[in-house]
């Protein structure tokens, strides 16, 4: 062994763990990534876990659905809330609207795999498809939403006449119409709240990931990952996305089905 | 100025019709335990019962996305247990904070 040797000694026995390698087998970026989603699944689960808990502290709704009125005495049954279509006013749909936003978000999803796939064989043509019928998704998941929210604030033709404790810090009786933060016709002001927040949070997700994803179909098109030699940032794009995709899938049980 | 050139200089591999296979298959799956959930929304009576067959099958959908979608499985074991433990953290919240819930619905009524 030469002292002036610049390289390092590489013992033949040095384990996975022992440097110089990649134990876990996958790049800086897609190590990062998952790490913050790991980060990120904490969040969520911290907010929807909330959900449950103030859910449980109040009594469900339990008469029949046919009278069923909104009141912040009890928690309110989903089907009988989120009950609307666009274009079709006065129309009883119970969650089929949101039924509509679930499939469209899985099917994003899938398209997103398939530009991941075709990422993986270096076919430009086959990721710009995909991600362009991913990012198609994407936006009419959040105009989806944009509706839902709007509905849910104005809210229903007659309103519910509910007991509470207004911005002034008076004790009134009157109707209300649709939710904000204080108060809202279909029940206790938590769960307008909630729903605000949650959903408003996986949105502002879903907005960031439309971001991601027309940066990553413009560069595939214009040929930059040709260049770079890989399509991994498609790869970790799609990671985000699907993350996307598996809260909702949470969201969609915790707020409409339960 | 030199032209960009968009000429792509990586050899483009066939598509592999096995894989694009089990994606959409994947796919059917998670739209058909949605569609069921849907239906048991509608024809089974609200209760514990109904409740913990829509978590099982919201974690089996999860199961299918975060497997096939992310290919979490085809990852290097450390990296997949680095991710898959540290959410056994979060059943313990679930049973404090719904334990901690229904007391506060017991004082309340």
């Amino acid at each position: 062994m030469s002292a002036h040797s610049t390289a390092i000694e590489v013992s033949s026995k040095r384990g996975v763990w022992g440097g110089g390698n990649e134990p876990l087998k996958a790049s800086y970026g897609k190590l990062m990534m998952w790490f913050f989603l790991l980060s990120d699944i904490f969040t969520f689960a911290a907010f929807l876990i909330t959900y449950l808990a103030i859910r449980v502290s109040y009594p469900a709704y339990a008469g029949a659905a046919e009278t069923f009125t909104g009141s912040n005495e009890y928690w309110p049954v989903p089907e009988l809330v989120f009950e609307a279509l666009p274009f079709l006013h006065g129309v009883h749909a119970p969650l089929i609207f949101v039924g509509i936003m679930t499939f469209i978000l899985i099917a994003s999803s899938v398209t997103m795999v398939l530009a991941v796939e075709a990422g993986h064989r270096n076919d430009r043509n086959d990721v710009v498809k995909w991600m362009l019928w991913t990012l198609l998704g994407g936006i009419t998941f959040l105009s989806c939403q944009a509706w839902e929210w709007s509905h849910f604030i104005h809210g229903t033709d007659n309103g519910s006449l509910l007991t509470f404790v207004n911005g002034l810090g008076q004790n009134v009786t009157e109707t209300v119409f649709g939710a904000n933060l204080m108060v809202n016709e279909y029940g206790p002001a938590s769960f307008a709240q909630l729903f605000f927040f949650i959903t408003g949070f996986h949105g502002f997700h879903v907005t960031i990931g439309v971001f991601l994803l027309f940066l990553c179909f413009y560069q595939a098109a214009v040929g930059i990952y040709d260049k770079r030699g890989h399509y991994e940032m498609v790869e970790k794009i799609g990671l985000y996305w699907h993350f996307v995709d598996l809260v909702w899938v949470f969201v969609f049980t915790l707020f409409y089905l339960i | 100025m030199e032209v960009q050139d968009t000429k792509s200089t990586l050899q483009v591999t066939p598509r592999n019709e096995e894989k694009i296979k089990k994606i959409w298959k994947t796919a059917g799956f998670l739209l058909a335990i949605t569609l069921a959930e849907f239906v048991m929304a509608f024809t089974m009576d609200r209760g514990i019962l109904l409740y913990s067959l829509f978590i099982i099958l919201t974690i089996w959908k999860a199961k299918y996305i975060m497997m096939t979608f992310m290919h979490l499985g085809d990852e290097a074991k450390p990296l997949f247990y680095a991710i898959i433990v540290p959410l056994i953290f979060l059943v313990w919240l679930v049973i404090t904070l719904i334990k901690e819930g229904s007391d506060i619905f017991m004082m309340r009524w």
